[in-house]
């Protein structure tokens, strides 16, 4: 049986370098990055660098959307970022037309007084309720945690849910926002650099951490659509629960599988928004991953550089951006990187470049062993 | 959709210090006794033997628990089975994160541990059953309000008609503080009871 | 000096949830990562927590971890040498 193609008919992303994907390209093409050094109690001791966006900007966006009280400043990003992206659709909120919401720690900074009721505010159901029902979807919002695939995952599975004909129509937001809580997790993981991170770098250290928000609609509506959804694998590593396979055998098997599907070869894939979170074990087994899938002279970037890690949004606000290069033919470089700190070839882009452009290969790589690639193809 | 057909071929239920497997009780233990006892207790009964068990958070030693009993004769150290794994739950990884947030909350005693942080992820009981039973294969972690047979049947039939793997191990997996309940389920595309909404409803008594 | 390997084959068994094992199992000198205890990199990470939590050690570089944690004598050298509590 034919599955049916699927479509991304619209996007919008809620980040420090932009309210609206317009001003993020516009910021990223010059390079601007929104990665800051911050001295805040709140959240470390120390100074440490991080992608947060100014609660003066969201309040002020979210005033002209609604002044209700009730939504905690993680809703109001993912609001946000749906708004336009509704708007653009105007759907009929039938059984068919599904909320998808990928997050990893959603409301967890409610915890930080810890009680019953906090538990209950950083319930994750009820978050996604809350934007289901701010909207008028009528059918029960579906949640992906899955760590740092979250976001690309969420993709993934609106594609197949299209695929099953459990919905016409699925309105994907991924969020996250930066906490003490993660802050302090990778911190003792060892895991944050003390510079702006630098992905795939000889002198990487580590991740920087960062927020956003990204929205986008998927369906079967070929129509005015940005790009394809053409293949996709999410596999699980099945080697170590917060270390990323040697062989990156996850990954390697998650991007065949992608492949396969959409019935292309590896020198059709143009190129690769990849993780680089720039831990050193990340990055070395991604440069393994793709060499194995004979991709390591595909241009590839990272645009950790730009947003810093925003673990439940980041491959969905990476994508967001990914297909805008597809669009444009414009691929932006991976700032932070300098010299080559992989054991095997990668093409890392490092300056503004312009090319014509069929296919996009996003790919994310997570804690409990996870790995997601997803196929996207411009929608001509 | 249903290309083809597919079939629930073994269930495993765990609530209230109660382990059920394919409608029998087959281990039970008081219950006023706290979970991690209870789990220790299941985990000697069975005569187990994996040291990791008692690293895990209280999560996954309940997707451990269920799993071990419906893949103990489906997977082997040596090859690979392509069973993927669809599990969800309401309380994520709650349960852990508050034991995490209580150790960062006050300046005088702050001492994340990273053994705590990497479970506060709920897909992590994903990944520690796949290293035990070497399952390289699709994984995706669900949240909803309740256990919801209609989506997990749905997701299940979409990984199976597409060969996106052999076998499927659906869950419900619950945990916060000291109530918990899972429900598993293996299916795959040959023989057992007919998958489908109104089947597991009736297994698991929903 | 045998006080504190005594104290630290006890707090190393239950920090890392080490079931099965007693301290007596444990000989100053067998390795503790690898083959011996079978400890992980989470573990060496919970190891770090230990030092500075119970010893007011701070480890900045996890890269010195290794050649410190690698026996019972070891650790306990360079804690009695080093600690601030």
């Amino acid at each position: 049986m034919k599955l049916k193609s699927v479509f991304i008919n619209t996007t919008n992303c809620i980040t420090p370098l932009g309210l609206d994907v317009e001003t993020n390209i516009r910021n990223i093409s010059k390079g601007i990055s929104g990665i800051r050094l911050h001295k805040n109690l709140v959240y470390a001791e120390q100074p440490f660098y991080a992608s947060i966006i100014e609660n003066s900007l969201i309040e002020e966006a979210f005033s002209s959307v609604s002044s209700s009280e009730e939504y905690t400043r993680l809703e109001k990003m993912m609001i946000l970022a749906l708004m336009p992206v509704i708007k653009k659709m105007n759907p009929v909120f039938d059984e068919k037309t599904i909320l998808i919401v990928s997050t990893t720690k959603g409301n967890i900074t409610q915890l930080s007084t810890i009680s019953e009721t906090s538990a209950q505010s950083a319930d994750l159901s009820l978050m996604a309720q809350k934007i289901a029902s701010f909207f008028g979807f009528i059918t029960e919002p579906v949640i992906v945690s899955n760590a740092c695939v979250s976001g690309i995952l969420s993709l993934a599975v609106a594609k197949r849910l299209i695929q099953s004909e459990a919905c016409n129509q699925a309105f994907v937001v991924a969020g996250d926002e930066f906490s003490k809580f993660v802050l302090s997790g990778f911190n003792c993981f060892q895991a944050v650099s003390n510079e702006p991170c630098q992905p795939y770098s000889v002198n990487r250290k580590g991740v920087t951490l960062g927020e956003a928000a990204a929205a986008a609609c998927v369906s079967a509506n070929g129509q005015n659509a940005l790009a394809e959804i053409v293949g996709d694998g999410a596999i699980n590593d099945a080697n170590h629960i917060s270390g990323p396979s040697r062989t990156g055998e996850g990954l390697f098997r998650s991007v065949e599988r992608a492949m396969k599907e959409a019935e292309i070869k590896s020198e059709q894939i143009d190129y690769i928004n990849a993780h680089g979170t720039a831990t050193s074990f990340n990055d070395e087994m991604e440069a393994i991953a793709f060499n194995r899938s004979r991709l390591g002279n595909v241009p590839l970037n990272s645009l950790k550089g730009y947003y810093g890690h925003t673990l439940g949004a980041s491959g969905l606000l990476e994508t967001v951006i990914g297909i805008e290069s597809l669009n444009s033919g414009k691929l932006y470089p991976s700032i932070g990187f300098d010299e080559m700190g992989l054991s095997q070839a990668l093409n890392i882009i490092t300056q503004n470049e312009e090319k014509e452009l069929n296919y996009l290969l996003k790919t994310a790589s997570g804690f409990g062993g996870c790995n997601t690639a997803v196929l996207f193809k411009k929608a001509k | 959709m249903a290309d083809k057909n597919s079939f629930i071929q073994s269930w495993c239920t765990i609530q209230n210090n109660k382990i059920n497997l394919n409608g029998e009780t087959i281990f039970e233990s008081e219950p006023t006794i706290g979970f991690a006892d209870f789990a220790k207790a299941a985990y000697r009964n069975f005569g187990w033997s994996y040291p990791k068990f008692f690293k895990m958070d209280s999560l996954s030693k309940l997707a451990f628990i269920a799993a071990e009993l419906l893949l103990k004769d489906e997977t082997t150290n040596e090859t690979e089975t392509d069973i993927a794994l669809v599990f969800s739950n309401k309380s994520s990884s709650m349960d852990t994160d508050v034991t995490f947030q209580e150790s960062i909350a006050t300046k005088e005693n702050y001492y994340p541990s990273p053994a705590v942080f990497v479970y506060t992820l709920p897909n992590i009981c994903m990944g520690e059953i796949s290293i035990r039973h070497n399952l390289k294969s699709e994984n995706s972690f669900f949240i909803f309000e309740k256990f919801n047979p209609g989506f997990l049947s749905n997701y299940t039939d979409v990984l199976l008609s597409t060969n996106r793997a052999e076998k499927v191990l659906c869950a419900w997996v619950d945990f916060y503080k000291e109530t918990y309940r899972a429900n598993f389920y293996l299916v795959n595309s040959t023989e057992g009871l007919e998958h489908n909404e109104t089947t597991i409803k009736t297994l698991f008594n929903t | 000096m045998e006080a504190v390997k005594q104290e630290l084959k006890e707090k190393i068994i239950s920090v890392l949830n080490l079931e099965d094992v007693n301290p007596e199992d444990i000989k100053d000198t067998d390795p503790l990562f690898g083959a011996g205890l079978g400890l992980d990199s989470i573990d060496a990470l919970e190891l770090i927590v230990m030092l500075d939590k119970d010893y007011g050690i701070k480890l900045l570089d996890p890269k010195e971890g290794k050649a410190i944690f690698e026996s019972i004598e070891t650790m306990a050298k360079y804690i009695s040498e080093n600690r601030t509590k």
